[in-house]
């Protein structure tokens, strides 16, 4: 079959919701965009585990601390997953690790911004894990079968996060004034970073147009990021506290938030974000600290296969 | 009041490892041992949540596992010197695993073989406890061993960084087996464990881990104690400086 006709089988599979598997013929691009986008997906979790790994040893409970510990720890198992599904598409979690070190992969901007008090552990649970489900529970119908599956259990897990960051913010907002405070303050400080999570406008956004015909993307960011304000309005209202800048406009029928500042967007994508340095070096100083023991399980699991292979020639 | 005491001590044991671990939650040489090490962490944090919840009913005055947990001074904890000494490389990690989960095993399991039939409700309760930890507690053990093994046949590098960490928490195993008065009066309340018995369980496990690894226990080693009876390493202060911070900063709120 020439590739016009491979293209347009691929097409019509997609056309009509059959998942695309990893020996299914695919063009290039929707491998690459695949790649991209699960392992950017993958060091998001990986990487998304530090700002929260920040607070462990101070959670204010040992009921907090488990749930906390438990939470990252589910974080590191999607990374597993989703590496394991970039892995379907040819490529080693060697690879992708490295190219996460070395800058070219990216991962999403929010883990640059930096945990300042047990408060946010709220708010990454409700605002930043909230946006997260948003793109993801799209993602669970993307067209891709390995990622598909990845994301439908990973779904599951985040709603559970969700809640518990919500139940967080909930039991501050009935404490203490001090313990108010500081949830108000978590809470306006993560905002629009947050509504940031859905990525540029529609009319700036270079991906957005293929990733919807090939369905890896359902829905438009500007969509996404609307229906996310809409559904947080309402929310906050149970914890008696405000988000920053929301106005109702009766002509759209949606909330506004106000304006969203692009170029600190981008400028954090390029590394120049509050924590870009400090998260790449513990990733990287986690890798580099760890040779020597990949290194020796390596060692350690070539030996006993040689002393097997031995036995058995033997025997 | 003793048993408050004894049950503290074996939370506080649970707890500060877990803190350790915990430590190295995101940080961890690669992935599936990350998770592994969080897993052992939240189970025993898990642990000391149940013990100092027994703990507070004995004692009956109201307290709570966090009061418990958090708002005692340094000199109050008395967990050995062995689980509070820092995380060092993934070694040194392994090597203070492996003996603590070798003491712990027989440890629990005597206890609990020594509460079977006893009336108390109290004790009831903490032989349930002990029931569910001896089970992560083998999987502890066969975690650490099997890592033992591995690293100590590894590399050249792994063999050197395993028989230094072996050289540097070998000298706070002492203490586990020396017993004071909280040991004493637990044994003549005709529950509490012969503790040259669990040496002699964990000598053997160490001995035969030890040899399988290519490694040597060292001799002639000047024990280091003081751990329970609170007189303890720099390392605690910090750890609870931490840990506490919250509940320090903000007395009498719930969380």
């Amino acid at each position: 079959m020439d590739i016009m006709n491979l293209e347009k089988v691929f097409q019509s599979k997609i056309d009509d919701e059959i998942k695309i598997e990893p020996k299914d013929w695919m063009p290039d691009t929707y491998r690459k965009t695949l790649i991209r986008q699960i392992s950017q997906h993958a060091h998001s979790e990986i990487v998304g585990m530090l700002p929260e790994g920040n607070w462990i040893t101070r959670a204010p409970s040992l009921r907090r601390k488990v749930a906390l510990l438990a939470k990252i720890q589910d974080e590191a198992g999607h990374g597993l997953y989703l590496y394991s599904a970039a892995e379907t598409l040819g490529i080693s979690r060697e690879q992708l690790l490295e190219e996460l070190h070395t800058g070219k992969a990216k991962y999403s901007s929010i883990f640059n911004y930096p945990a300042l008090s047990w408060a946010d552990m709220g708010s990454v649970g409700w605002l930043v894990d909230g946006a997260a489900i948003m793109n993801q529970v799209m993602l669970c119908r993307t067209s891709y079968g390995p990622y598909s599956r990845a994301m439908v259990r990973i779904c599951k897990e985040e709603s559970f996060h969700h809640r518990q960051g919500f139940e967080i913010l909930l039991t501050l907002s009935q404490g203490t004034e001090a313990q108010k405070k500081m949830a108000q303050e978590s809470i306006n400080r993560w905002w629009k970073p947050a509504l940031m999570m859905f990525g540029p406008p529609d009319d700036q956004s270079s991906n957005t147009e293929m990733s919807m015909k090939w369905k890896i993307k359902r829905e438009t960011n500007d969509e996404l990021r609307q229906r996310f304000v809409d559904v947080a309005v309402e929310q906050v209202k149970f914890l008696n506290m405000t988000l920053p800048d929301i106005h109702w406009n009766e002509e759209r029928g949606h909330y506004d938030f106000g304006k969203l500042d692009w170029d600190h967007f981008w400028q954090v994508v390029k590394g120049n974000g509050p924590c870009n340095k400090q998260r790449l070096d513990a990733r990287k100083k986690a890798h580099e600290d760890g040779a020597w023991v990949r290194e020796a399980a390596m060692a350690y699991a070539e030996k006993e296969k040689l002393s097997l292979e031995n036995q058995s020639k033997s025997a | 009041m003793n048993l408050y005491h004894y049950i503290v001590r074996l939370a506080d044991n649970s707890h500060i490892l877990g803190h350790r671990l915990a430590e190295w939650c995101g940080h961890g040489p690669f992935l599936e041992q990350d998770m592994a090490m969080t897993n052992i962490a939240l189970d025993l944090i898990g642990q000391a949540r149940s013990l100092y919840n027994l703990a507070a009913e004995v004692q009956n005055e109201g307290k709570t596992e966090d009061d418990i947990a958090f708002l005692r001074y340094e000199y109050e904890y008395q967990n050995f010197l062995l689980v509070e000494q820092p995380n060092g490389d993934f070694a040194n990690t392994i090597v203070r695993q492996y003996f603590f989960s070798a003491y712990q095993l027989p440890y629990y399991k005597t206890l609990y073989e020594n509460l079977q039939n006893k009336n108390d409700h109290h004790l009831t309760e903490l032989r349930g406890i002990l029931e569910k930890a001896i089970k992560e507690i083998n999987y502890h053990l066969r975690w650490s061993g099997e890592w033992m093994i591995r690293l100590g046949n590894g590399t050249e590098e792994s063999h050197q960084r395993m028989v230094n960490a072996v050289q540097n928490l070998y000298k706070y195993t002492g203490e586990l087996f020396i017993a004071d008065e909280t040991d004493d009066t637990s044994l003549q309340s005709g529950f509490g464990v012969l503790l040259p018995e669990v040496k002699k369980d964990f000598d053997k496990s160490l001995f035969y881990i030890m040899e399988r690894s290519g490694l040597t226990i060292p001799e002639n080693e000047t024990m280091q104690t003081g751990g329970k009876q609170g007189v303890h390493s720099e390392y605690l202060g910090y750890i609870l400086a931490e840990m506490q911070y919250m509940q320090r900063a903000y007395p009498n709120s719930k969380w």
